[in-house]
């Protein structure tokens, strides 16, 4: 990846949520719930207009997020988020990003702290704040770091 | 953020206590990396590519992200009895503090060694603060914060999840 700056912004990642994106999602996480998957118990029981993405499958997304834009070598240390609005078939996700920060730690191990913002159209359906070490050069390799070394 | 001289003693010896220590129902396994992947088109060669894992990883790892999945039980087992539930401590907050209704508010995810196919992983629950009494637009209650710890087969901690809930009765209206 190119050189990685604070206030630098990460490019966006649009998708089109249908119902297989949300029950595959689901059952990947092996979320039985039924609001996943039945599109009756949704609408009826949660009083939703449809079945809706999980959160563990939302952190799933998230994480896909950040490393598309670090590649390999980026090693997540810390994630959280929390969810505002729920996502629905037919709904287009629109994922955006920013570097709030960049510092070393005692280690020497090159952390960037990034807020994301997943949104469906003007509707901000979730937030995430993560933390994932990057290397420092050709040479280093974050997943090489144990024990005293990582300090996520 | 705990204030314990106001909580029931058996509440105040659960902060920092280990709690329901757990196993996976089963080992880690490649063939769920790949689903979780195709689930949200995660590309990343260090779950496609064994030469790329090799190199940065010392072999195949999971999506950090994935860590809660090993532990959501079979929705069948043929001697699965009660259904468990994934947060105890939660539901044993709300019982004891008399609570009847809570939400999950915050959800942190801490990632330390990597997680394996053929990984065995345990957890266990550990209580680190319960809030005084407070009043939001839900109702009258506590905040608490709950830490799932995971290790794998050689005590090697793999992460943590630190679940902030408040469990609340709903103001009278």
């Amino acid at each position: 990846m190119t050189t990685v700056t604070a206030g630098q912004t990460l490019p966006e990642l649009t998708y089109d949520v249908s119902s297989t994106t949300v029950v595959l999602g689901a059952l990947a996480t092996r979320d039985w719930r039924p609001q996943h998957h039945d599109y009756h118990f949704a609408t009826e029981r949660n009083g939703v207009k449809d079945i809706f993405l999980n959160a563990p499958n939302q952190a799933a997304w998230f994480e896909r997020y950040v490393t598309d834009w670090t590649g390999p070598l980026g090693r997540l240390g810390r994630m959280s988020f929390r969810m505002h609005d729920s996502v629905f078939p037919g709904d287009q996700m629109r994922f955006s990003g920013k570097v709030t920060d960049l510092s070393d730690d005692g280690t020497g191990c090159r952390w960037a702290s990034l807020e994301i913002t997943l949104t469906v159209d003007d509707r901000t359906c979730s937030t995430c704040s993560a933390r994932v070490a990057l290397p420092v050069g050709p040479d280093d390799n974050p997943w090489a770091r144990r024990g005293e070394r990582w300090q996520p | 953020m705990s204030d314990t001289h106001d909580l029931p003693d058996e509440v105040a010896s659960w902060i920092d206590a280990v709690r329901y220590e757990e196993t996976g129902d089963f080992p880690v396994e490649r063939g769920y990396i790949w689903t979780a992947c195709a689930s949200v088109e995660n590309g990343n060669p260090l779950f496609w590519d064994d030469k790329a894992a090799a190199e940065i990883t010392e072999g195949p790892i999971a999506p950090p992200s994935m860590l809660s999945t090993w532990f959501r039980p079979h929705h069948w087992a043929p001697d699965l009895d009660a259904q468990r539930l994934p947060l105890q401590v939660h539901f044993d907050l709300k019982d004891r503090l008399g609570l009847p209704e809570a939400v999950m508010t915050d959800n942190t995810m801490t990632f330390h060694e990597p997680v394996r196919p053929g990984d065995v992983l345990t957890t266990r629950q550990r209580l680190r603060s319960v809030s005084a009494e407070k009043t939001t637009k839900l109702g009258t209650g506590r905040f608490w914060v709950i830490d799932v710890e995971y290790h794998n087969q050689r005590g090697e901690l793999v992460g943590v999840e630190s679940w902030t809930g408040f469990g609340y009765a709903r103001s009278e209206r």
